[in-house]
């Protein structure tokens, strides 16, 4: 059988044709699709577009070639077309399973394998390599390499996407200073829930100071939070590039860590991950007893603003700011995997100070999409510069994300835009912990 | 396609203008149509009328056929390139050339996307109302192909009744305009109209000038229950009567409510029959005025209740029951086929309940909504297109709706087109004589039948089912 014949089968063995049929191309995605919109409208980059060479490639019309592979490659994977889709087709799961195909089916070259082996599967699924890496990136930060190396140009050898992200990575925090004094923080005041918090591979290291906020916001708010051992990376960057297998493991390692704490909610504050562990019952459903394990799992994750807001954390503490506007660009898992938009919102109308200004197209991809900036610079940069234009409409002082990846990208997008210094772009627990204080 | 054409065609519009990649051919082989898929040869990409111009004589003189195409929104395989052929598209011509504020008119390129036109305007204090379901996606220039409606059709009226001038590029090559910024102009005969609703048949729209009116400054909204048909069909008769054209006047039968209450929960009783969305607008007082109007008459004729909406958002609410309507229906089965069979708004009640005993007697799902206050109805079947036997039974099932509107004196087709889909039915509507004209008329524009071929004109025509009733 020839690797086109292999693909083929794969398709029709795997991809779900029910769900391929419901696609009824009236094309009331095309308007939602960042990538539509930024091709210049052409249907090859739109959902509709990808699902019908899906669905051609399963029926023999097409093979999967270049072109196609491409299509899906330049796709963010925001969702940002299920929510508007009249037949309620989950275009993420046909992604992420066609993804599955042809990574199983491609050549990679020797550099490659090994990037990807690195990234995929020694990296992200272990802790301590993560600690590792970003370790070191805390090293370059502080010890003058990285005024060294922007000074002599270094970073020009590197691609596009990371040298804007090069510049805009938060300042690390030592190791020793990342980990946590304890695994259970009482709660203040009565105690209204037990949660399980999940701290994420990126939110863990590069992020830490984001955690310990989002840890005493859920204090303040009356939870108990625990911080479960044996826990790792959610496989959400695995599963989107096509890695399934990995993905599964370290759904099943995750799945092992928290089902033993009869906790009330699994609480974390990064959307892309968050869609991702409760989409676990989706990614285990051939798996045999795993299914009703997921589907427990799942059904108990929750975003931190869902909780904060549940627990009544307005009623418990003053939340102040020093008088600003401020705007928030949705993180598209949160929004169109988890459906949490308004809480975030919520949060930050109730902080006294905050003059609160919705951004035109607030829910459109800020171009960040995981891995995407390094992977298709070129796109990802034209869809952040055309956010930022939209986002200074609201003329902001501070821009709210709640996810890692969209805070970066509004990081690089406010430097692009010339307004570092007059814009600042901040994670929500970080935000609200301020106003807290 | 040749080759050489292919280079010609490059040579035109320049390389990166012109596709003929296998998945690029593949992702315009289809539109909104189910059952209809074809690939085109190649796909070109102008910028300009003259460029469109240079494509088009090419083309016709080595044959090749040509399939305009807007967003691929429509529901007749009006787009499906069924002959081969190149794929024109538009997205390089879509902008807004001009808003004449003394001339109330927009003149547009033919890839703007609707709603973009309808918001600029009313920035302005203007506006456009054609607003097909699908103006966030479709194209003007699709719009006027298929001479779109919408739901301000019955007060306002359709595409037609917007365009006052076009830019035509001819079979042969060669340019036309016809009309202009004119309320009046009787020089010669009227080819705007005849262009309009031509389905890309005749010739390819360039450039068009648009009719524009002030905005209303107000608009009220309600919703009415009905335990019957007939109680809501004498309703809507009744408002006409007396003397009311109200902005919206949309109706959901029993399947359909039943559909949309389990899918948003919006509230609507389980035992209704139909609900009528009611909208007006203009001047405040008078819509006040009309809307307490129509609250009585939807009383008098037995509503189960009205409910007025007091704000913005509640209108909006009232609004998502029937705008939920396609969402609701689409995902309980996986093909969806909507048609637009359309009577006299007197017959609505007659129509409405042909299609429920057809659907009876076909045993298929078909549930029906759309524009009551002008007789355009949306029977919209649940089906599964890989069901061969299922799927002969829905062939027969619209052929009788369509024999049924045809003898209440309805047509075939209120604003999705003919197309292919519904070429074997348009001499039931316009009889032999009719189709003879038409075919004329397109012989003399397009004498070697390269504009969209296979539409409008069927190979066959059916044969008329007798309906039994």
């Amino acid at each position: 059988m020839t690797v086109m014949q292999e693909i083929k089968k794969a398709f029709v063995e795997r991809v779900d044709e029910n769900e391929l049929m419901n696609c009824m191309r009236c094309g009331f995605c095309l308007p939602s699709c960042p990538t539509y919109i930024q091709s210049g409208e052409q249907e090859i980059h739109s959902p509709r577009g990808r699902i019908a060479m899906m669905k051609a490639v399963r029926d023999g019309m097409i093979e999967a070639d270049e072109e196609m592979r491409n299509s899906l490659d330049v796709c963010l994977g925001c969702r940002a077309c299920e929510p508007v889709c009249p037949a309620g087709v989950q275009y993420g799961h046909l992604l992420e399973e066609s993804r599955a195909i042809l990574q199983e089916h491609t050549a990679y070259s020797a550099t490659q394998k090994a990037v990807r082996h690195t990234v995929f599967h020694e990296l992200f699924p272990k802790n301590k390599q993560m600690n590792r890496v970003v370790n070191l990136v805390g090293f370059y930060q502080r010890s003058g390499l990285q005024k060294g190396v922007r000074k002599v140009g270094f970073l020009k050898l590197f691609p596009k996407g990371m040298q804007e992200m090069e510049r805009v990575l938060p300042p690390v925090q030592k190791e020793k200073k990342r980990q946590y004094e304890q695994k259970v923080f009482e709660a203040v005041g009565n105690k209204t829930a037990t949660v399980a918090f999940f701290a994420g591979c990126l939110m863990d290291t590069m992020f830490n100071e984001t955690n310990r906020a989002t840890i005493k916001l859920l204090q303040m708010a009356g939870c108990e939070v625990h911080i479960p051992s044996d826990q790792g990376c959610c496989g959400a960057l695995h599963g989107h590039a096509g890695e399934k297998d990995q993905a599964i493991e370290m759904a099943k390692r995750n799945i092992s860590a928290f089902e033993s704490m009869e906790a009330d909610y699994i609480v974390l504050n990064a959307g892309g991950c968050g869609a991702y562990l409760a989409g676990y019952d989706h990614l285990l459903k051939d798996r045999g007893g795993w299914q009703t394990r997921a589907h427990y799992f799942a059904s108990r994750v929750r975003d931190f603003s869902t909780v904060l807001i549940e627990k009544g954390l307005e009623d418990k503490v003053n939340l102040v700011y020093p008088s600003t506007v401020v705007t928030y660009q949705d993180s598209c898992h949160l929004r169109n995997g988890m459906n949490v938009f308004h809480e975030p919102r919520q949060l930050l109308r109730q902080v006294e100070g905050v003059e609160y200004r919705e951004m035109p197209d607030a829910s459109g991809c800020c171009g960040s999409a995981g891995i995407y900036t390094i992977v298709q610079p070129d796109m990802s940069l034209k869809i952040v510069d055309d956010k930022m234009e939209k986002a200074i409409t609201t003329n902001p002082g501070v821009i709210v994300t709640a996810n890692p990846g969209c805070l970066l990208q509004m990081k690089v997008g406010i430097e692009r835009s010339g307004l570092a210094g007059k814009v600042e772009a901040v994670h929500l627990a970080d935000f609200l912990l301020e106003a807290l204080s | 396609m040749k080759p050489e054409i292919l280079e010609q065609l490059k040579q035109l519009i320049g390389k990166e203008h012109v596709q003929s990649s296998s998945a690029s051919r593949l992702v315009y082989s289809y539109d909104a149509t189910p059952g209809y898929q074809s690939m085109p040869d190649a796909i070109a990409v102008p910028g300009s009328t003259e460029e469109v111009a240079a494509i088009v004589k090419m083309c016709n003189e080595n044959r090749v056929p040509i399939i305009p195409r807007g967003s691929g929104t429509n529901l007749c395989g009006g787009t499906c390139p069924t002959s081969g052929g190149l794929v024109l598209l538009f997205t390089r011509m879509k902008s807004i050339l001009e808003i004449d504020e003394e001339n109330l008119t927009a003149t547009v390129q033919p890839g703007v996307i609707t709603k973009s036109l309808i918001d600029a305007v009313e920035e302005r204090g203007l506006f456009y109302p054609p607003d097909p379901s699908s103006m966030k996606i479709s194209t003007i220039g699709g719009n006027i192909n298929e001479n779109s409606g919408g739901l301000r059709g019955l007060k306002y009226g359709v595409t037609k009744d917007y365009v006052l001038g076009l830019e035509v590029v001819l079979p042969n090559g060669s340019i036309i305009k016809t009309g202009g910024k004119l309320a009046k102009d009787v020089a010669g005969y009227d080819l705007t109209k005849l262009m309009v609703g031509s389905e890309g048949t005749l010739g390819i729209v360039t450039e068009a000038t648009l009719k524009l009116i002030p905005i209303p400054e107000s608009k009220q909204t309600m919703l009415a229950v009905f335990d019957s048909m007939e109680r809501a069909a004498e309703a809507v008769s009744s408002i006409i009567a007396h003397h009311i054209i109200p902005a919206t006047l949309e109706f959901m039968d029993k399947p359909t409510i039943k559909a949309v209450e389990n899918f948003a929960k919006v509230g609507l009783p389980l035992n209704a029959e139909a609900v009528l969305l009611i909208e007006q607008d203009g001047e405040e007082a008078a819509v006040s005025k009309d809307m307490k109007k129509m609250q009585v008459i939807c009383q008098e004729r037995g509503a189960i209740s009205v409910e007025a909406a007091k704000t913005p958002l509640q209108a909006e609410n009232l609004r998502t029951a029937r705008r939920t309507a396609l969402s609701a229906l689409a995902r309980l089965k996986p093909t969806t086929i909507l048609e637009d069979a359309t009577v006299p708004r007197s017959k609505v009640a007659e129509m409405v309940h042909a299609i429920n005993e057809t659907a009876l007697r076909f045993n298929l799902t078909i549930c029906t909504f759309g524009h009551a206050g002008d007789g355009n109805l949306h029977p919209t079947c649940l089906t599964d297109a890989r069901d061969k036997e299922e799927m002969e039974r829905v062939e027969l099932a619209f052929e009788a709706i369509f024999e049924k509107a045809v003898s209440l004196g309805g047509t075939i087709t209120g604003e999705h087109g003919v197309g292919e889909m519904k070429a074997p039915y348009l001499e039931w509507k316009v009889g032999s004589a009719g189709i003879e004209i038409m075919r004329a008329v397109k012989q003399t524009f397009d004498s070697n039948n390269i504009m969209n071929p296979n539409k409008i004109f069927g190979k066959d025509t059916r044969k008329r089912l007798v309906v039994k009733s």
